[in-house]
């Protein structure tokens, strides 16, 4: 059945109840500064990678905090670590951990299929 | 010869430097010297070791050839030994009175260890002095302690008792050893053998790595060099992180929260190789999630005799771009700037994070630029990628230059003239231009040329770091504060008009502290720029000329 | 006895003078101490005033005290100490000057942002990056805005939030007043040309005083002001020293490029740095954010932590004109009953 998946297409709705928070408390007990965002976007602006590719370090952080991680482990390999993102952010972020962290947090998931 | 006398130790800290050396040293010759005597006294060149070691248990009342010199260089050594003991005693309850403010903590192999070989001296001294009391012979020492026994009661019955103890301390301590930290004592005569026969660290776990990490003493100088104890981060340091590679228990939060700036290192009384082989861990931690960047494609590259890569944080620093373009255009050079509008980050940051194997497609993609545009030159203005596109990039007939040798250049050879002032300046040596290539001198010549450089007690190799390396993942941004302000009061006390570094990430860094003006190399040469007559371009022509001499060096 | 009393005000801005007028229509001997050569303060650098583009002069000749017996005005008076001696204080300058006085009014105002620390912005590099100060001063000499190069602009941003709500340069607060800002200088720009395409980057827009958001439906609405919710993150400068802006458009969720012939640094408010200075010899302390903290934000904010000295407009926390105003006239009302108490 699963390829008429589309006939059942997703819910247009945010389904908070369905939210997947394991990489996000992953990273949460080890970066609480990521709690402070207020998706400015300087972070985005600056990307070094988003400048040469469609990566946004913004989304990635709006994926993680809305459970949404589904497209984070394609998503955020694109990123270079040069610390721009970290060095602009106006809420004193420590973003490179933060992709760090989901880096480590997906590659533990893929092999341990928990955290 | 070097793990025994340990000179770095001295220049460092000459009692602490006694210390060792009379506790090794001084046990290394008892042991040598004893070894003599006995086979002097037993006519043989073959004596059983236990022979040389617990020679005056065995020893009669004979005399033999040379037996008083020896009692008495035996004793000798023996106070040499004694009196590094005490220190290290006094050490360990007071390490105030030796200029440390931190030592290590112990765990119980080491105390178990740490006690045996305290008691080992003590007791041989009381041991061999019984015997001199039963024999009526012995050296200034043994014989006066000997007959001290004599007076107490009768040495005879402390005999046995007094050279049990003092053979079980040793065998104690000898079992303790590889568990405790004297594995060192083995170990870094492997070591130092290798490091001077050239061996370097491999960009992953080998044996080598286990030689540098046994090797370590934990004698916590590597603590006191560490800035993270301002902002009260205290469990990765080297040492620690040492312990707990030996121990398999090193964790992402503790190894990837360094600064990477080198401090350490260049106290290490062993030499070891703290910040490679935290580079070794690091790749060995995420070598799982290597990133391929495989949406990166080659970009047309514009031909040109130089080119000039700024870097990712040098964007965040137009005053530093501008200046390079100043720069080059009154020097009429032909440059193509590379990341202008965009490029791959040169690779160092993904390095610093343990990702060589990504690092590697980025060093790829943007070698092929630089070969595609023909250049002789490829000028950086950033430590940062100085050292990646020095140290890791292949580069055949391009030469690498950091912007301050190449402003140098531009002014040696006439190209660029600069006005004098007579502003004071402090120059802070970013780490991973100094520490990390080597750099210290161009960047104090090129300012010399222009303002008075204030010479300063921490530069140079101990140089601080300012706090916003890219090394450390893990560091929150309020303590990287402390770290800053700690270096600029620092900069603060030698009263210089400006503070004048040769990084962006320094430059930003220091600037948000506010309490001096920083400035980038590149801005004060580009705001001494003279443009002026022909006639005066000669004249500091010729004084270049007679200044040639002065810096013959560079 | 309230014509014996005297009181001291630091800064002779719209608050200080404010505060004045009203103690001396009680009755009370006043001195203003103004560090600079004129009163005024912070408002003669404006031009004119949201929401409803009254001219800044015509609150300056308002504030300014009718010359009154029981009022003295000292210019070029730096003050550095404000000590408590026998009941009284005493205020000193640098020089030989010393005023005592039975109770201070602090009315120190602020200072503007200093745009040079926040380099990636261009600020000081790039000739047509100017703040919301320079603005101001063009408006001002009733000249129009242009290039460097003295041509008309095609196109105008002005960036929100420069030196606030940002850790980067230590400044974490809001100052309140540059998204107005922005939003009467994007009006003004393009009343200057009405050919310009005007665009605001903002983080969020907090338009939050009575009749503001007229004025922000006003822009879009006849003026075709774009705002675009999105940090700049740098300026770089192009050929013909036309200046490159990056920011992301976080609304498309895409990063943005712009081309554009003048960037407007909207600069916020900071503390005076002799704040410092003045609360070291008393018990006057500081916010978080360097400005004086009042005994509590709710009824006491004209309240300093010393007893004697009251707080008066921008130098409690960033504030509008009418703001700053409202805040001396309620610190000269707690000042007069402070003393009627006293007296009893």
């Amino acid at each position: 059945m699963s390829q008429f998946d589309f006939l059942q297409p997703k819910s247009r709705q945010i389904e908070i109840e369905q939210f997947d928070d394991r990489i996000l408390t992953y990273v949460l007990e080890r970066e609480q500064s990521f709690l402070t965002c207020i998706s400015c976007g300087g972070c985005t602006a600056t990307c070094s990678a988003g400048n040469l590719t469609s990566f946004n370090v913004r989304k990635i952080g709006l994926s993680l905090r809305r459970g949404n991680i589904n497209d984070l482990s394609d998503e955020v390999q694109k990123c270079m670590f040069c610390g721009k993102c970290t060095l602009v952010c106006p809420r004193d972020i420590n973003i490179r951990n933060v992709v760090l962290l989901i880096k480590k947090g997906i590659a533990q998931l893929e092999t341990e299929k928990t955290l | 010869m070097e793990a025994l006398l340990h000179r770095k130790i001295f220049r460092k800290n000459p009692v602490l430097g006694y210390m060792h050396m009379s506790l090794a040293f001084g046990w290394f010759l008892l042991i040598v010297v004893g070894h003599l005597e006995t086979m002097i006294a037993e006519h043989s060149l073959f004596v059983p070791f236990h022979k040389a070691v617990f020679f005056r248990y065995y020893e009669g009342f004979d005399e033999f050839f040379l037996s008083g010199l020896f009692s008495f260089l035996m004793d000798f050594l023996l106070l040499f030994v004694l009196s590094g003991l005490m220190f290290a005693i006094v050490k360990r309850f007071r390490k105030k009175l030796f200029g440390l403010r931190r030592t290590t903590h112990l765990k119980s192999g080491d105390k178990i260890a740490l006690t045996s070989l305290w008691l080992i001296f003590p007791l041989r001294l009381l041991a061999e002095s019984t015997s001199a009391a039963v024999y009526h012979n012995g050296g200034f020492l043994t014989s006066g302690v000997g007959a001290a026994i004599d007076f107490i009661g009768n040495p005879a019955i402390f005999y046995y008792p007094l050279w049990m103890a003092y053979s079980l301390s040793l065998g104690f301590f000898f079992v303790a050893l590889p568990n405790s930290r004297y594995m060192h004592i083995p170990t870094e005569v492997v070591f130092i053998f290798l490091r001077v026969a050239g061996i370097r660290l491999k960009k992953q776990n080998d044996s080598y790595t286990d030689v540098q990490v046994f090797s370590c003493s934990r004698c916590g100088i590597c603590l006191d060099k560490c800035q993270l104890s301002v902002a009260g981060i205290d469990d990765s340091q080297s040492v620690y992180l040492l312990k707990n590679i030996r121990n398999k228990n090193l964790s992402d939060e503790k190894l990837f929260n360094c600064l990477m700036c080198g401090r350490c290192q260049v106290d290490c009384p062993v030499g070891i190789e703290t910040i490679e082989l935290r580079t070794v861990q690091r790749i060995e931690s995420t070598r799982e999630y290597n990133s391929s960047y495989d949406y990166l494609i080659q970009e047309v590259a514009t031909k040109a005799d130089v080119v000039y890569f700024a870097g990712c944080m040098t964007h965040l620093t137009p005053r530093v771009i501008s200046s390079m373009k100043k720069i080059f255009a009154t020097a009429e050079e032909d440059v193509w700037f590379m990341d202008e509008v965009k490029a791959p980050c040169c690779g160092r940051p993904l390095m610093l994070a343990g990702q060589y194997e990504a690092a590697r497609k980025l060093i790829e993609n943007n070698s092929r630029m630089i070969l595609d545009s023909g250049a002789h030159t490829l000028v950086v203005s950033c430590p940062i990628c100085y050292k990646v596109f020095k140290e890791d990039y292949k580069l055949p007939d391009v030469e690498v230059v950091f912007h301050a040798q190449y402003i140098y250049d531009l002014i040696h050879s006439g190209k660029l003239s600069v006005d004098t002032s007579n502003q004071r300046m402090v120059y802070h040596d970013p780490c991973e231009l100094g520490r990390g290539m080597g750099m210290y001198e161009t960047p104090r010549k090129l300012l010399g040329r222009i303002g008075e450089v204030v010479h300063m007690k921490d530069e140079k190799e101990y140089a601080f770091c300012c706090g916003g390396s890219l090394g450390n993942l893990k560091i929150s941004e309020d303590k990287r504060k402390l770290l800053r302000d700690q270096a600029l009061v620092t900069y603060e006390g030698f009263s210089p008009d400006i503070l004048v570094t040769a990084c962006p990430k320094c430059k930003k860094t220091f600037a948000a502290g506010r309490k001096l003006k920083v400035f980038d190399l590149a801005e004060i040469v580009a705001g001494a720029i003279c443009v002026d007559s022909l006639s005066k371009e000669k004249e500091i022509l010729e004084k270049q000329e007679a200044d040639c001499y002065a810096v013959e060096g560079l | 006895m309230i014509d014996k009393k005297h009181i001291a005000i630091i800064g002779g801005g719209i608050a200080g003078q404010e505060a004045a007028s009203v103690l001396t229509g009680l009755g009370y001997k006043v001195t203003i101490l103004e560090k600079n050569e004129r009163m005024g303060g912070m408002l003669n650098k404006w031009s004119k005033l949201f929401p409803d583009f009254s001219s800044s002069q015509l609150v300056l000749d308002a504030v300014k005290v009718a010359t009154d017996k029981n009022l003295n005005v000292i210019c070029n008076a730096d003050i550095f100490s404000v000590q408590k001696e026998n009941g009284r204080f005493k205020l000193s300058d640098n020089s030989s000057l010393d005023v005592y006085a039975d109770a201070v009014i602090m009315s120190t105002g602020y200072n503007l942002f200093d745009a040079t620390l926040k380099e990636e912005y261009g600020y000081g590099v790039f000739e047509n990056v100017i703040t919301s100060a320079d603005f101001e001063k063009v408006h001002k000499s009733g000249e129009k805005l242009t290039t460097a190069d003295g041509k008309a602009p095609r196109r105008v941003a002005f960036i929100h939030c420069v030196g606030s709500r940002d850790a980067k340069t230590g400044n974490t607060y809001c100052s309140k007043v540059c998204c107005i800002t922005g939003v009467k200088q994007a009006i003004e720009v393009t009343q200057m040309w009405p050919e310009c395409e005007v665009f605001n980057f903002y983080m969020d827009l907090r338009l939050y005083g009575s009749k503001y958001d007229a004025l922000y439906l006003e822009a879009q609405k006849h003026h075709k002001i774009q705002f675009i919710r999105g940090r700049l993150s740098e300026v770089s400068e192009r050929q013909g020293k036309e200046l490159q802006l990056k920011a992301e458009d976080t609304l498309q969720g895409r990063p943005l490029r712009m081309k554009t012939d003048i960037v407007v640094l909207l600069i916020g408010m900071e503390a005076c740095k002799q704040n410092e200075d003045l609360c070291r010899d008393n018990a006057l302390e500081l916010d978080e954010n360097r400005f004086f903290k009042s005994k509590n934000i709710y009824n006491h904010r004209n309240s300093s932590t010393q007893s004697g000295v009251f707080l008066a407009g921008s130098c409690i926390c960033p504030m509008s004109v009418n703001e700053s105003l409202e805040s001396a006239r309620s610190a000269a009302m707690l000042v007069d009953k402070s003393l009627k108490v006293q007296e009893r």
